[in-house]
């Protein structure tokens, strides 16, 4: 084994990823804390009001980031499921299991944002058009998942139900992602394209990616912070742990 | 705000809270847990060893 799987395979061991985890927390908490303010000063005081929509665009730099963040968390959800599933893996279950708080909260996130934002502009706070129901199904699901592996009195057990439930969801991605394109909706398009133009001014499109950058990195202090205290309360009858409760106390 | 501080703010606070609410969870649950298990190893080492 080469120095890499080495230490992917050591990290996969509790105690070991907890310490990870305890050391490298803050300083994903402080790159995001960094950048969110960066973000915020570009989007808030930076950049133009827009001119058909005046100050009520702004709502978009926190708006479009977490929605982002509620498809993507979902995909690192089902990559852990999966392994946890395949490989019986304890961290991977952890893992999952966690993502699905944070992926809920960016659901709700961009939901309630979106709703602040259709008020002013489209005159309804919500409409049962393909974006904003896809959108609330995939907080249905996140919520699901949560249920799902609670219900279980042993969490493990819990833990690979709901994964199964969680690459079942997958096929909510691409309509979410795509329902603007399939279908005609009250919600526009997509205008940050991967390919082909994007037509958005630089002076509103970099505070936007700076946020979108800011919430990856938060995405990450939040996933360690819900693993390591995940896996101390999964591991309370272990020697770790136990010598930690005192050292701490 | 141009007339849409009543829209805007909101929005920029849910933000906050919810992340906020996200990351302080864990600390309080982690917190918990601790509490219980010294609890616990007090009782046992009351009644002598495991």
């Amino acid at each position: 084994m080469n120095t890499l799987t080495l230490w992917f395979h050591k990290l996969g061991s509790p105690p070991t990823f907890y310490r990870f985890a305890t050391v490298l927390r803050p300083w994903l908490l402080a790159l995001a804390l960094l950048l969110a303010a960066l973000g915020l000063y570009g989007g808030l005081v930076l950049a133009p009001p827009d001119y058909q929509q005046g100050d009520a665009y702004r709502i978009i730099f926190i708006h479009v980031p977490s929605a982002w963040m509620s498809l993507s968390v979902y995909a690192c959800m089902a990559v852990a499921a999966f392994v946890a599933l395949v490989w019986r893996m304890k961290l991977a279950e952890v893992i999952a299991m966690e993502c699905a708080a944070i992926g809920a909260a960016f659901t709700f996130i961009t939901l309630v944002t979106g709703s602040l934002w259709g008020k002013p502009m489209w005159g309804t706070w919500w409409t049962w058009d393909a974006r904003l129901t896809s959108e609330l199904v995939l907080l249905f699901v996140y919520l699901a998942i949560i249920g799902l592996y609670r219900a279980f009195e042993d969490p493990r057990r819990g833990a690979r139900a709901a994964s199964f439930l969680v690459l079942i969801g997958v096929v909510n991605l691409p309509i979410v992602h795509y329902s603007v394109v399939w279908w005609n909706t009250l919600h526009q398009g997509a205008t940050i394209k991967l390919v082909g133009d994007t037509t958005m001014p630089m002076s509103m499109l970099w505070p936007l990616l700076v946020m979108a950058v800011a919430m990856e990195f938060y995405f990450g202090a939040s996933l360690l912070n819900r693993a390591r205290t995940s896996l101390l309360s999964l591991e309370r009858g272990k020697q770790w742990v136990r010598e930690m409760a005192t050292a701490d106390g | 705000m141009g007339g849409y501080a009543a829209y805007v703010w909101p929005a920029f606070g849910v933000f906050f809270v919810v992340l906020l609410a996200d990351f302080l969870a864990p600390g309080l649950r982690r917190r918990r847990t601790l509490r219980e298990l010294r609890a616990r190893m007090r009782r046992q080492t009351r009644r002598g060893g495991n």
